[in-house]
């Protein structure tokens, strides 16, 4: 069930660390004392309903959130200390995050190669992500896979050792979201250990070594996907529909075809 | 990786990549130069002419003779030639004309001529200037031969820098350009860099806020230069705006721009902190701007206004801005000259800024 890739884990080495993590905001508590470990070049993911603490909990260890209390390190640095240290070592996408208005892309990655200090080709990083041929178009002008992948490579610009990706695929077409997967794997592919949130479980169940599941603010499982659909089969769990061999997305992807287009 | 994070590389990608957009935005390009150019262009046409009084000539009049020849060099008087009596009486009701004049040939010899005047009391101001011409006009045209029994004038005038009407618009117009492009911009800039989350991306990586603002500034303040050297040079070379010492007034004009803009931009920041979302942006700024607009001598001199609006002129900044401005460029004075404008201006600046600080938001 894992045709991408199996690569092995040091799972010695957590590249970050969270423990007992709280956020309290006015009225509500969003996070009640998670604790998980990430272990370095995996792909962790975190699961979990609307409001579960999810954006929440990454939006603290990214740094741009206060924590309540718990400890978070990242490669060896605490959040409440090293907070610019870590910045530079990661790599962030946001959920809905916007770029500087009147800009084309080439731009914009010259602008961020400003904001983390570092000299690249704008060119080469837009070929990373196959977006070579819109370098003058405004980042508004693009598709919705096209602007995830501008996203990411916005991400991957000081070379971090761990980027977020807070819902990357979200209201993308099949086509585009296994071009984003291909690109996923890629990235750790290459030494980067990735952490992600997702609304589909398919794409965590293809992506993902490890996946938490997040609910109302409290870690509720931890494991492999295929440990956690063991577990839940042991427990005499049962579909009450018979799976057949292939699903409506493979149809799918069978009769609109595998490349991705743009648009 | 080792390598100390450099800030000001960061600020000045932020600068360079805010620069970009701006020259991009219909509206900044508008606010700051096309608006500011029309008036220019506008008062720039309409001259130093002065005032120009219309005065009909009733048909059937003379035309030849002295009364007529002497109003026509008189360069105060526009007369109004073949208009029928009944247009001439529309006119003089409305006070579109301050008055008609009727010379002819006078039965007797002496004097020659009659001319009969009609005023309207719908132009009552002109017609006075009319009266005092006129009176000016008959008296040197019966004088001409005596010699005067009492006193005689001697006239004579001082010939001084001409001061065109360009000289009090221009200052005003550059004032007002770096108002609105100090307010709306910022404010608008500021606004949907939070409202999209772009500002929220800027904190995932190293930069530091005070980046961001400099950065934001600086674009701003080169563009509104670039703006305000594009005024002065259009003024100067097309309408003979006065630059007393040419290149060095219009430097200290710059820096007199960039202090007022970094003044304005203070307000643009207190309204993107204040406002709940992108309409009410405009009405915000316009009650900061339009008063400004109106009552800080952009067009007519404050002194001009009732007395007791006169210190509501006196405590925006902008008059202070206007002001210097006007005194570096015609009367070409220098920094410390206007240090009292200035001083106002960096009080203005300092309270708007504690206020912006309280106000502002970043997320």
């Amino acid at each position: 069930m894992k045709p991408y890739y199996n690569y092995p884990m040091d799972r010695n080495n957590a590249i970050i660390s969270v423990r007992n993590l709280v956020k309290n905001y006015d009225d509500f508590t969003a996070v009640k004392g998670l604790s998980f470990d990430v272990y370095e070049n995996e792909i962790f993911g975190l699961l979990g309903p609307n409001g579960a603490g999810k954006t929440t909990t990454l939006e603290i260890i990214e740094t741009l959130r206060e924590k309540t209390s718990g400890e978070i390190t990242v490669d060896g640095f605490s959040v409440d200390h090293d907070a610019n240290e870590i910045k530079r070592i990661i790599g962030v996408q946001l959920q809905a995050a916007g770029y500087y208005p009147n800009l084309n892309l080439v731009e914009l990655m010259e602008l961020f190669a400003g904001l983390y200090g570092v000299n690249i080709k704008p060119m080469e990083m837009l070929e990373k992500v196959n977006l070579q041929d819109k370098a003058k178009a405004k980042y508004k002008a693009l598709s919705g896979g096209q602007k995830q992948r501008f996203s990411i490579a916005t991400t991957l610009l000081n070379s971090p050792k761990i980027i977020f990706l807070d819902e990357p695929t979200t209201g993308l077409d099949p086509q585009a979201r296994r071009n984003l997967w291909d690109l996923i794997v890629e990235i750790r592919k290459n030494g980067t250990t990735v952490v992600i949130t997702t609304h589909y479980m398919d794409e965590a169940e293809q992506l993902c070594d490890r996946v938490a599941f997040v609910e109302r603010g409290e870690i509720i499982a931890l494991d492999t996907p295929d440990n956690l659909i063991d577990q839940l089969l042991a427990r005499g769990f049962e579909r009450t529909k018979e799976v057949k061999k292939a699903n409506l997305e493979d149809v799918f992807i069978n009769l609109t075809g595998k490349e991705w287009r743009e648009g | 990786m080792n390598k100390p994070y450099n800030h000001t590389k960061a600020t000045l990608a932020l600068a360079k990549a805010s620069f970009r957009s701006i020259m991009r935005s219909p509206s900044a390009v508008v606010f700051t130069l096309a608006f500011p150019l029309v008036f220019i262009l506008v008062f720039g046409f309409m001259g130093g002419g002065g005032i120009k009084v219309d005065l009909a000539v009733a048909p059937g009049s003379d035309m030849q003779n002295p009364v007529i020849k002497a109003l026509e060099q008189t360069a105060v008087i526009n007369l109004v030639k073949d208009k029928s009596t009944a247009e001439i009486d529309q006119q003089l009701e409305k006070g579109n004309i301050a008055g008609v004049i009727d010379v002819h040939k006078n039965t007797v010899p002496q004097p020659a001529y009659l001319a009969d005047v009609k005023y309207t009391s719908a132009s009552l101001d002109k017609g006075n200037i009319l009266k005092s011409v006129l009176n000016n006009l008959m008296y040197s045209l019966n004088t001409r031969d005596l010699k005067p029994s009492v006193a005689k004038i001697k006239e004579s005038t001082v010939h001084g820098r001409t001061y065109r009407t360009i000289d009090f618009i221009l200052p005003g117009q550059l004032g007002f350009s770096l108002l609105s492009t100090g307010v709306f911009g910022t404010a608008f800039v500021f606004f949907s860099l939070r409202q999209t989350l772009v500002i929220k991306r800027f904190f995932a990586t190293p930069v530091k806020r005070s980046s961001i603002i400099l950065g934001e500034g600086l674009a701003r303040i080169g563009f509104a230069l670039l703006g305000a050297v594009f005024i002065i040079v259009i003024g100067h070379f097309f309408f003979h705006f006065t630059l007393i010492h040419g290149v060095v007034t219009v430097l200290n004009m710059l820096v007199l721009s960039v202090i007022g803009l970094i003044v304005f931009m203070g307000f643009g920041f207190v309204v993107s902190g204040i406002a709940r979302s992108e309409s009410t942006i405009p009405p915000i700024s316009n009650i900061i701007t339009l008063p400004q607009f109106l009552l800080s001598g952009t067009f007519f001199s404050i002194d001009h206004f009732p007395v007791w609006l006169q210190p509501i002129s006196r405590a925006m900044p902008l008059t202070y801005l206007n002001d210097a401005m006007r005194q570096v460029a015609f009367e070409g004075v220098g920094l410390w000259d206007v240090k009292l404008q200035i001083l106002i201006m960096v009080i203005w600046g300092i309270g708007i800024y504690a206020l912006a600080v309280k106000v502002f938001k970043w997320e």
